[in-house]
């Protein structure tokens, strides 16, 4: 279920993701986390590709309706033998507590199910990890019931189980396990939530992942915009440029090594890739002339960007590693801007105005065959391909901006939030969840919110200051 | 900061000039103290006179026509547009030293990308327009700020027009 788009020893992301069992062989609870279903090869399938191993037994894959009034209890995490970590000093029992918070936030602040969190709930016992205590569970018409553990291991990294069980069969219905880094315990909790929401649901998973964004403060002529970066949920955010000078319209790389934004930086509009391994930023392209709009293909082997040569901007394409010739792939008099690549790479659907007003079009990935696709009125801006690939995400402009969806053919258009300003669809690495940023009139305050594909579960995310311009990276690898 | 003052007093004057629809309405004009609260370089007691070719020269002797403004996703030249140009052009050509920059701008009534291409569109047919009438090239060069830098603030139309424009500022 879980697939990652690299194996995590090229990422150099310390996160294994093993199943339980391997991991506690001289702990005689573990022996209880040995079910036949789970297997060895199985096991050692997941270490070395990442992959999850597929659920056996029960299917229980509910439709949409149904699982968003689903009840689910999320318990405290237990653990083994309480003891500090760098991630929690006051010990690993408090660290289960704040886990099983994270998975709660996940599931409620994304409208999905109607989960019950940890502080509202009994605490389970290590062993009751393994073996639930039913009638406690029951009597609280908790349908689905999460369960899991933290265990702090010898070298020092953290072992976190995850354990979804139905409550009304009382059977266990998937479980996983993760070893990291104590500094990356809010990964495990977020696989978590992934795992209980994909097994549900029957969607991919998209709370292991992050975002990067414009932070923004100061008055409306003054305004001072940072790139920043954090976590699907708000945490673990950090201010990557100083606000010296104006950042905008960041991109994460699928391998999130890199981000390409633009900065004004040397007076003009450039756009820089920035490594966040080293610190160092490189110009996407050696040329004098203004470059906005990046896009990484999804592959992360070529940039998209938007080039004015004279006043005319059209869009290109270079390698990624740098070096390259950059390819022209637009040639009309009109603005060609934006840009974002079908999840095979072999198609891309960008923005021109060579109707008289910004419309969608599609073309190929080498700039042929291209064909404007939004024929329903108003103006179409800032497509974004779903990474599915079924759905177009893009800005609605007919009055006020809002965020609409269309088929890659520009068909099925469905407008999804009703504002005055919102602009520049994301979408989460499952695409189901749209990410935007919505501007007040008047102020100019900006905000991101995000929202889903039926428009009913809206929501604004927390962030530090003002914020804009958010691109939503695929899932962690 | 200081630039931006000055765009901003010289643009209110340029209103109380103009009655075209495409302009912007007329607003309250800074006091003007706020002129000459520019910092001198030196902390010299007497002010020297603006030096020929300087940003501040520049403004001053425009008094407004160093900003045009355009229709809604448009970057043509009207004749509006074309005066003011022209009084541009006279003092480049007058004074052959200065060299200038063309800032394109956007309202925020638009998507940020498209915002920087248009803006880019703008900075490029005021420059054009100068080199028509015999501006060297070489002496202009173009920025566009897209919807980054409005002059007004508010949320309608009298500020999205005035934030509509292409200035040219001198680089000192």
């Amino acid at each position: 279920m879980i697939r990652l788009r690299f194996p995590a020893a090229i990422a150099g992301v310390a996160l294994a993701l093993l199943a339980t069992p391997a991991m506690a062989q001289d702990d005689d609870l573990m022996s209880d986390l040995d079910p036949s279903s789970i297997g060895a090869d199985e096991v050692e399938d997941v270490a070395i590709e990442g992959d999850a191993p597929d659920d056996e037994g029960i299917s229980v894959t509910v439709t949409a309706d149904a699982w968003q009034d689903l009840g689910i209890a999320i318990a405290a995490f237990a653990t083994n033998r309480d003891q500090p970590t760098p991630a929690n000093s006051q010990g690993t029992q408090a660290l289960g507590l704040e886990l099983a918070r994270v998975v709660y936030s996940d599931l409620r602040f994304n409208g999905l199910f109607r989960p019950v969190g940890p502080d509202a709930l009994p605490r389970p016992s290590y062993a009751q990890i393994t073996d639930p205590a039913w009638s406690t569970w029951q009597g609280r018409s908790a349908e689905m019931l999460v369960h899991g553990y933290v265990r702090a291991n010898d070298d020092g990294r953290l072992t976190v189980g995850c354990y979804l069980y139905d409550v009304a069969l009382q059977s266990e219905l998937v479980r996983e396990g993760w070893v990291v880094q104590p500094s990356e315990w809010r990964r495990a909790a977020h696989k978590c939530a992934d795992l209980v929401y994909s097994r549900l649901s029957g969607e991919d998973p998209f709370f292991d992942s992050r975002i990067a964004y414009i932070a923004e403060t100061g008055p409306k002529d003054n305004r001072v915009k940072r790139l920043a970066i954090m976590d699907s949920d708000g945490a673990n955010h950090r201010f990557i440029t100083n606000g010296q000078s104006t950042a905008l319209t960041p991109r994460y790389s699928p391998d999130y090594a890199k981000i390409a934004y633009l900065s004004y930086v040397d007076g003009n509009p450039r756009i820089y890739v920035y490594d966040i391994g080293s610190g160092r930023q490189t110009l996407v392209t050696q040329s004098s002339n203004p470059t906005f709009a990046p896009r990484w293909s999804p592959d992360g082997r070529y940039i998209l960007y938007s080039m004015a040569v004279s006043g005319n901007t059209d869009i290109y394409r270079v390698s990624a590693s740098g070096g390259g010739t950059p390819e022209r792939l637009t040639f009309s008099p009109a603005i060609e801007v934006g840009g974002s690549y079908s999840p095979d790479g072999s198609q891309i659907v960008f923005e021109s105005d060579q109707s008289g007003s910004q419309q969608c079009y599609v073309m190929n990935a080498d700039g042929s065959n291209a064909r404007r696709i939004s024929f329903f009125g108003g103006r179409c801006a800032t497509p974004e391909w779903s990474p599915r690939g079924d759905q177009i995400a893009f800005t609605r402009i007919a009055g006020d901006f809002n965020i609409a969806v269309m088929s890659p053919q520009g068909r099925n258009m469905r407008v999804l939030t009703d504002a005055w300003h919102d602009e520049a669809p994301t979408w989460a690495p499952n695409g189901r969840i749209i990410q935007f940023f919505r501007t007040e009139r008047g102020s100019g305050d900006t905000s991101i919110w995000q929202v889903d594909l039926t428009g009913e579960n809206e929501r604004r995310l927390s962030t530090p200051v003002g914020a804009s311009d958010p691109a939503w990276g695929p899932v962690l690898p | 900061m200081n630039k931006r003052l000055i765009i901003a007093v010289t643009l209110s004057s340029a209103l109380a000039l103009s009655a075209c629809k495409k302009e912007p309405p007329e607003t309250t004009p800074l006091p003007p103290q706020d002129t000459t609260s520019t910092p001198a370089p030196t902390p010299a007691p007497t002010s020297t006179a603006p030096q020929p070719g300087s940003q501040q020269h520049f403004s001053s002797a425009m008094s407004g026509a160093d900003t045009i403004y355009f229709d809604t996703d448009q970057s043509n030249i009207d004749t509006e547009d074309a005066t003011a140009l022209r009084r541009q052009a006279e003092y480049l050509l007058q004074y052959t030293g200065a060299r200038a920059t063309v800032e394109g701008h956007a309202d925020e009534r638009g998507t940020r990308d498209y915002n920087l291409a248009l803006g880019e569109r703008r900075a490029n047919a005021a420059k054009n327009y100068l080199v028509s009438l015999g501006v060297p090239e070489s002496r202009l060069r173009t920025v566009s700020y897209g919807e980054e830098r409005p002059v007004a603030t508010g949320s309608n139309e009298q500020a999205w027009a005035r934030n509509r424009r292409a200035v040219t500022v001198m680089i000192d």
